[in-house]
């Protein structure tokens, strides 16, 4: 029942806004939904957590622990980017930057955006999966050029085809798995419903599981970010609204790599042999060490978190790669506390972008002096994602290296030189623009702050202290895919 | 008997692949793609006729209505609109384009062959020219520098997986096809929108004006 809610309120919601949008209260109600979607969610994680796994509708969605802690992680995340937006949005309205009938499709398509990833959370059905990421991508294309420059159009048209393509390529690896089932289980929707493909996992025909993988991981790698396949994503995330890049970083990736996982749990069990999880810490290990690289020559400073997003997805790559329970308990961990910390970045350097009017990082200078709030923000929140303890982001750093070191060795060097590079690289470029000359204004909205500090607060806490039931259920969902 | 007609209507979908590929003028390509779609329509209406397999008329029929009518319509009202009516593609180096093509051919017949002795279906030896054709739709985004060819190969990218999963599998289960369908339709209409997008923007659908983001 509490999954009607969840997704019926987004949806909801989206017919809503896509009608009132452009009012002048459209913020609010975009802000009320998200958190009558957070309440639902949390109904959903008391009902899990009290009665374990379920079904529902038939088997066509399911919750387990792995994949409700996504679900309670974006409706949070959704949520104070709602409140986020509310100041935000204003601004660039008030600067001319958009009109109100494109508000009334930022805030319709930002409900159905959330619809959409919590679809593909929830479904049992691969192919329906498939259906809602590929509905992602379409809810989020026109938000990306919403500004119509022609850079934002063209990361929009970059965004839509490169995800478009990788798309069917991961729909042709559902093909194939419907394929392998169909010999197993008959035809019709069984043979695509994820707990009865896991039921019979032993039996599903390797060689076909193993070329389905490649697809599969190709195509939802485009959407996590894998290098090569990740030139879609800087754009995306520098042209777009903040709220949107905010959303993208912290929450679609998060999805895309749930899609990878889930399949990858069925061809292990086919195959009986470690060829998915090194493919994964393959990809993973490129793509943190060139993302890195890309980092110090970044100049706008959506792009460089954008890259940085880029590198963390790959980190967690790695660690469900290397797979066991500590590194898939380290990966979940990790996913946590980067989709909270990155969205917080995305939230303070939108303020500061509007305050400076510039997302140039050689003209923003000493936030500090005129705005602590968001220059501390900034500050905080980049020690937090380049790995400084005490926060949450060193604790599953810490975790995956040291079993990386256990494991695979080899992979350490690729790890640290990642790491160290992306820290050389981030620092040195945040560190003049929350010190030093203020060249910062005043608006006429109060920025709201109260996202990022929460965010922060939360990575802070997960790395003093994880609550006894958080780690239960990350233990559970680590064992279920470890 | 079917297995003949369906081998033959796949060998017309691999010539109408090749053909998209040398196409340089815009309406003739989506003339093509609907040609691509009645073929789909055709040899799925035979599977289902054969097999007795009852969703596959629904398909078949979802493919007639949405490939064959309503896109061409879409896209032929859009590149009049548009005024692109003559645009031609300048760039491709057609014989080239052509050897690569049949590179990607055999690489396709080589990777779906281990697949095709699984399977059980009577259109299995299709399948090698299915994945064909979605490699030569891909080759076909990469090679075209305007805006409608990219998404006509886009289009034809989803022909080729449809007709995959049609021979594989006698195709996948209806409400993913519904959703499928949907997701194509909806998609076709945000192209549309962003062709607008891109002429107000950069007075020509041509996509070579936006390579400003780079990486320098």
């Amino acid at each position: 029942m509490e999954i009607v809610w969840v997704l019926g309120v987004p949806l909801l919601g989206s017919a809503l806004l896509a009608l009132l949008g452009h009012k002048r209260y459209a913020p609010e109600i975009n802000i009320v939904f998200s958190l009558a979607t957070l309440v639902a969610a949390a109904l959903l994680v008391v009902r899990v957590i009290g009665s374990g796994p379920m079904t529902a509708f038939d088997e066509q969605f399911f919750v387990d622990p792995f994949n409700v802690f996504l679900v309670a992680l974006t409706c949070l995340v959704g949520f104070t980017t709602a409140v986020f937006s509310r100041p935000y949005m204003r601004v660039e309205e008030e600067h001319g930057r958009v009109t109100a009938v494109r508000l009334r499709l930022y805030h319709g398509a930002y409900q159905l955006f959330m619809f959409t990833m919590l679809v593909t959370l929830l479904t049992n059905n691969l192919g329906i999966l498939w259906v809602a990421m590929e509905g992602a991508t379409l809810s989020t294309v026109l938000l990306v050029s919403l500004y119509r420059t022609p850079a934002s159009i063209e990361a929009a048209w970059k965004y839509f085809i490169l995800c478009g393509v990788g798309l069917a390529q991961a729909l042709f690896g559902t093909i194939l798995i419907y394929f392998a089932a169909e010999k197993v289980l008959g035809g019709g929707t069984v043979s695509l419903l994820w707990t009865q493909l896991y039921e019979v996992r032993h039996q599903l025909e390797p060689t076909v599981m193993s070329l389905a993988f490649v697809f599969l991981l190709v195509g939802y790698g485009t959407k996590v970010g894998l290098v090569p396949l990740h030139n879609w994503l800087p754009d995306a995330h520098a042209e777009g609204p903040t709220p949107i890049s905010a959303v993208l970083s912290g929450l679609l990736l998060n999805v895309a790599l749930y899609a990878v996982i889930r399949s990858k749990v069925l061809v292990d069990g086919a195959l009986g042999t470690e060829f998915t999880g090194q493919l994964m810490m393959g990809f993973g290990l490129l793509t943190v060490v060139v993302a890195a690289l890309f980092l110090s020559r970044q100049r706008d400073i959506k792009r460089l978190f954008g890259y940085s997003s880029i590198e963390h997805m790959g980190i967690i790559t790695f660690a469900f790669g290397m797979g066991g329970k500590v590194a898939a308990y380290a990966g979940l961990l990790h996913m946590t506390v980067h989709s909270l910390t990155k969205s917080g970045i995305f939230f303070a350097v939108g303020h500061a972008v509007q305050k400076t009017g510039t997302q140039n990082m050689a003209d923003i200078r000493g936030l500090i002096e005129r705005n602590p709030t968001i220059g501390w923000g900034l500050a905080l929140g980049s020690l937090a994602i380049l790995g400084v303890p005490p926060f949450g982001v060193f604790t599953s750093e810490f975790m995956i290296l040291t079993t990386a070191m256990h494991e695979h060795p080899w992979a350490t060097p690729f790890l640290l030189f990642g790491l160290a590079v992306a820290f050389a690289a981030i620092f040195g470029k945040v560190q003049p623009m929350v010190f030093g000359q203020s060249n910062a204004r005043r608006l006429p909205h109060q920025p709201a702050l109260l996202p990022v500090f929460l965010h922060l607060l939360l990575v802070l806490m997960l790395g003093l202290y994880i609550p006894p039931y958080l780690d239960q259920w990350y233990r559970q969902a680590a064992a279920l895919i470890g | 008997m079917t297995e003949q007609w369906v081998n033959l209507a796949a060998t017309i979908l691999l010539i109408i692949a090749f053909a998209m590929l040398s196409q340089r003028r815009v309406l003739s390509l989506v003339r093509l793609f609907a040609w691509q779609g009645l073929v789909l329509s055709v040899s799925t209406a035979m599977v289902a006729y054969s097999t007795g397999q009852s969703h596959l008329w629904i398909s078949a029929a979802l493919t007639l209505g949405l490939k064959v009518i309503v896109l061409p319509i879409v896209l032929h009202s859009l590149i009049v609109r548009l005024n692109v009516r003559w645009d031609v593609e300048p760039l491709i180096n057609v014989p080239t384009t052509m050897l690569a093509g049949i590179g990607l051919v055999i690489f396709a017949f080589a990777l779906a062959t281990p697949i095709s002795q699984l399977a059980g279906t009577v259109t299995r030896s299709t399948l090698g020219i299915a994945l064909a054709s979605v490699l030569l739709s891909f080759l076909m985004m990469i090679v075209r520098r305007k805006a409608v060819p990219q998404v006509i190969g886009f289009l034809a990218m989803e022909n080729g997986l449809f007709f995959a999963a049609t021979s594989a599998t006698y195709g996948m289960p209806l409400v993913v096809e519904l959703g499928i369908a949907l997701d194509v339709l909806v998609g076709t209409f945000v192209f549309g929108i962003f062709f607008f997008h891109i002429r107000e923007t950069f007075d020509s659908l041509d996509i070579r004006h936006m390579e400003k983001l780079k990486e320098d």
